[in-house]
């Protein structure tokens, strides 16, 4: 987020001409909405705001969202984002990748613009499938995946985006999914973080991998499967019903149950978004015998990369001349006299 | 103390020489400091009044093995009293600081050169190291040339005795000594390398005052020592030169200076995106030393990465410029595309060196032409150029960042390692005589009350340039072809046949807006033309005067403007009989030639990892004139 006076606008205004081309039924969708309620909600200006993309079908994103676009090439929107942040801070930059664009393809783009903390918001749309190439599985693709690549079922194990994304040292971790009515919340969030901003989005592919999301989406089993982190709120779910505890024999988290609403009782832990520690362990929760970790999972800002570039470049510039003819000069001279004899200059 | 070679062919030179132009080689490990000496000499060589031209040549390993035919580090010098334009061919000296480096530089030297050699280091190991079965200092198979041999290592070891250093950091100081007996030899002034040598070794004055001790001795050796034979004062007239100031310049320097220079004419703050390589780093060191002109550098993840910040940063309104060298080049290729589909401005600049693959990392090499001209995925067109010699690739940035900004398209500024290492005299301009280019973003809307049109064309088929944050301009664009006009996606077939030759149309324009090929020297019309690009300049231009005082109709065309071509070259080449074309490659230029003009060019190629020589072109000429 970007110190600027909030503007005043609609969903309305956010809306482009172009036709959207996403699948019907796609999650997509669900996933503009909820940004293009977002934008107006924390007073976002349509000048001020770029949508950069890489490729894949979350890729044409920027097209249907009425700010300054740029669909990039596959994986590296985060290094085009890196050139318009650096060039011009004031902007507020917005990165739109999926799961073969950000963790396959632009898997080391990814690690550098989290490691740097770029000023962004990074949503990394989660199908589990290649989309826009028919549906090969992809790196976070569950281990035996039938695929148009992999007809046995894939054999290699699934990336963990926003694991890598802590491991990478990002500052601000977040999940939601598509048609979550929460997610404008997160959103919120990670544009209120100053700093790189991961926010993991589970979207449902509904041609190459339906409802692969529905063992905690699904509204029959959500309360149950969905946990979601709120600060300095106990990590409670299904209605309260049950908690995360941490079990100090193993130093790993375990489900308890929260009898008659007394989490304090059942040791349930209470949620520090700057606990770092905390916010691996929901990560990396293993899911079915855990719930999903959904919200915002850590938030401890740093420093932003194109603050301290900025500053560096203003201290190193400081009381200096830029002449370019002296620049030209610089180093050991000699003149060359009329006479064409010589002398040394300096 | 000095052992001189029983039987040589005696030059028999008379004291204090001056001859026109004297090329001396260093020769040593690569850990002996080589580059510096020769670095060094360049300098007082440069502050002596003469034109000179240098060529560094090192191994790609840092530190190879000590001793060994690999690990050997040269450097060349030309210096003389009348224009030098390339590094000479055959040394007139050379300083072998070990046997292996004998060994790998000796053949070069002319007959009748004169070899100065550290007898210090010619022991069994290091001779069996360069595998040498018997001392060639001793055996007389050095009989073709004046051999001085002596013990620098001793002698230096004596001279910086009074410091106290360990064995090892006193024989450090071996090079100084020799660029002493160098600056004696050559009647040059000690006093700016003291001064150097105090401000490199500022927090050491301990290891300053050794090296000093070091020149020093190896200057009073020459003085004082009563050397019989063949080393003798040689004096070297300076040049007379075009009065003015001076510096030395790299190409390195020269591109890094002119991409400012380039920015500040186009009234933009620059951004350098960059991966470390060899031989292109060299300029993101520059650069990131001239942040008070506006420079952002960043050192990105990947070459990949560096040239898509380049274009982010070009998008959001600075002149966005990314560097490497060929290996990187073919990683940048897609980013290419995306700025040639989406029309920012962008500077490419590739340091060419010897390929495919990694190649030869330290060598130079001419043979990424067809990559930046042809190397890229679906009808990509850009402009290239390419610079002929350190200082002149300081005015090809400038160039290349005015058609980048006044066309909105990537261009691509070929120099190559031996111009990026090598140092020249350069006359230092007067930027008030720079031309301007400034340009101008899109303020207001250009399509009435409707929506922005971010690809409409201007009469010369270029689309405006609009900044993020500027208000009502909103819009978007990608690589996925685009309407007319609106940037929208759009690929139906009209649509990409107009845009493909819309592209195409906007490239070929330049070279309207570029100087008509001239020529370099000779005449515009005859029976041979020898035509170049990129550092074959000098040894071609040499090449082709000696040719000429023979009195051979020969002339010399050399092309900066590689793609599009000047629009009169094709009518040139057409008016000799017959047309030359040496590359250090396999004939990639002659390939193009030959496509755009039906021109029947002659290929005359070299892929060793060493410029041409003189002699080399000379030949070829008299073979095509024969």
């Amino acid at each position: 987020m970007n110190d600027m006076t909030p503007i005043a606008t609609t969903l309305k205004d956010w809306e482009t001409d172009q036709e959207v081309r996403w699948c019907p039924g796609c999650g997509d969708y669900a996933i503009l909405k909820a940004v293009q309620r977002t934008l107006p909600q924390i007073g976002a200006d349509p000048k001020n705001t770029v949508f950069v993309s890489g490729i894949g079908c979350s890729s044409r994103f920027p097209y249907y969202v009425e700010s300054y676009g740029f669909h990039t090439i596959h994986g590296r929107a985060p290094a085009f984002a890196t050139g318009i942040k650096l060039a011009n801070p004031e902007l507020d930059v917005w990165l739109v990748t999926g799961d073969g664009d950000g963790m396959s393809i632009g898997g080391n783009h990814t690690m550098h613009v989290l490691r740097r903390n770029l000023n962004c918001q990074i949503m990394l749309f989660n199908n589990e499938i290649y989309g826009l190439t028919k549906g090969q599985y992809s790196p976070t693709s569950r281990l035996g995946t039938p695929s148009p690549s992999t007809p046995l079922g894939s054999v290699d194990r699934p990336a963990s985006p926003c694991a890598f994304a802590l491991g990478s040292g990002a500052r601000f971790v977040a999940r939601g999914y598509d048609v979550s009515k929460e997610l404008p919340s997160v959103l919120k969030a990670a544009y209120e973080h100053q700093g790189a901003a991961f926010i993991e989005i589970f979207q449902n592919c509904i041609v190459y991998n339906k409802d692969r999301f529905d063992d905690f989406t699904a509204k029959a089993v959500a309360d149950e499967m969905q946990l979601w982190c709120t600060d300095g709120q106990p990590l409670l779910f299904a209605k309260g019903a049950k908690g995360l505890a941490l079990d100090t024999a193993t130093l790993t988290l375990k489900v308890v149950d929260v009898v008659d609403g007394d989490w304090q009782a059942a040791g349930v832990a209470v949620h520090n978004v700057k606990n770092r520690g905390l916010a691996h362990m929901l990560v990396e929760m293993p899911f079915g015998a855990f719930p999903m970790a959904l919200g915002v999972i850590y938030d401890d800002p740093r420093p932003t990369f194109e603050s301290v570039v900025a500053e560096e470049r203003r201290k190193a510039s400081a009381n200096k001349d830029a002449d370019l003819g002296k620049l030209l000069a610089k180093g050991q001279t000699w003149t060359v006299e009329e006479t064409a004899t010589h002398g040394l200059m300096d | 103390m000095a052992t001189l070679s029983a039987e040589k062919a005696t030059t028999a030179q008379p004291e204090a020489t001056s001859p026109e132009a004297v090329v001396v080689r260093f020769a040593g490990d690569s850990g002996d400091g080589m580059q510096l000496t020769g670095g060094q000499f360049t300098l007082s060589t440069a502050l002596a009044g003469n034109d000179l031209a240098t060529f560094p040549d090192f191994p790609a390993e840092i530190r190879a093995p000590q001793g060994t035919l690999f690990g050997v580090s040269a450097f060349q010098i030309n210096f003389g009293s009348s224009e030098i334009t390339t590094a000479g061919d055959a040394p007139d000296v050379l300083v072998a600081m070990n046997p292996a480096a004998l060994k790998t530089n000796v053949q070069a030297l002319k007959p009748g050169g004169l070899v100065i050699a550290d007898t210090g280091e010619f022991n069994k190991r290091n001779l069996e190291k360069a595998k040498y079965e018997t001392s060639p200092l001793e055996d007389g198979s050095l009989s073709k040339w004046d051999v001085l041999a002596f013990d620098i290592s001793a002698l230096t070891l004596e001279s910086v005795k009074a410091f106290g250093l360990g064995n090892k950091e006193a024989l450090r100081c071996k090079n100084m000594w020799t660029l002493g007996l160098a600056l004696w030899m050559f009647d040059r002034d000690r006093a700016p390398l003291i001064d150097w040598l105090r401000g490199k070794f500022a927090k050491n004055p301990v290891l300053a005052d050794a090296n000093i001790a070091a020149l020093n001795a190896g200057h009073a050796y020459g003085e004082t020592a009563e050397l019989a034979g063949p080393l003798r004062k040689l004096h070297v007239d300076p040049v007379p030169a075009e009065p003015g100031l001076y510096r030395t310049i790299t190409g390195a320097e020269a591109v890094s200076l002119g991409l400012v220079a380039g920015a500040r004419l186009a009234g933009l703050p620059m951004f350098f995106g960059g991966y470390p390589i060899t031989p292109a780093s060299a300029i993101l060191h520059n650069l990131v030393k001239m942040k008070e002109f506006g420079v952002t550098t960043f050192q990105a993840e990947d070459e990949i990465a560096a040239i898509c910040s380049a274009i982010g940063a070009s998008y959001a309104g600075q002149l966005g410029v990314t560097s490497s060298s060929g290996p990187g080049i073919a990683l940048k290729g897609e980013a290419m595309g995306l700025a040639i589909m989406t029309e920012l401005p962008l500077v490419i600049v590739n340091s060419q060196r010897g390929g495919p693959s990694t190649g030869l990392p330290t060598k130079t090499e001419q043979s990424d032409l067809y990559q930046a001209v042809y190397g890229r995925n679906g009808d990509a067109p850009l402009p290239v150029i390419a610079a002929r010699s350190p200082a002149d690739a300081f005015e090809c940035a400038i160039e290349a960042c005015r058609i980048a900004t006044q066309f909105m398209t990537p261009v691509i500024l070929l120099t190559d390692g031996y111009i990026g290492n090598a140092a020249e005299p350069w006359k230092v301009p007067d930027p008030a005589t720079f031309a301007p280019f400034p340009v101008s973003f899109l303020e207001a809307g250009n399509n009435g009350e409707g929506p922005v049109l971010p690809f409409k064309r201007d009469d010369r088929g270029v689309r405006p340039w609009i900044k993020p944050g500027t208000p009502g301009l909103m819009h978007r664009i990608g690589g996925i072809e685009k309407g007319i006009d609106t940037g929208a996606i759009d690929y139906s077939p009209d649509v990409h046949q107009s845009q493909t030759e819309a592209r195409k149309a906007k490239v070929d324009a330049v070279a309207l807006a570029v100087p008509a090929q001239e020529v370099s020297l000779g005449d515009v019309s005859g029976k041979l033309a020898v035509i170049g690009w990129g550092s074959t300049f000098g040894p071609i231009h040499q090449a082709v005067r000696r040719a000429r005082r023979k009195g051979l109709d020969v002339s010399h065309i050399h092309v900066r403007h590689v793609w599009p071509l000047p629009r009169n070259l094709g009518d040139l080449l057409k008016s000799y009989d017959r047309v030359l074309v040496p590359e250090m490659n396999t004939g990639q230029f002659k390939t193009v030639l030959r496509d755009q003009f039906l021109v029947d060019a002659r290929p005359l190629n070299k892929v060793s990892g060493q410029p041409f020589t003189i002699a080399e072109i000379e030949a070829a000429i008299e073979d095509m004139l024969a």
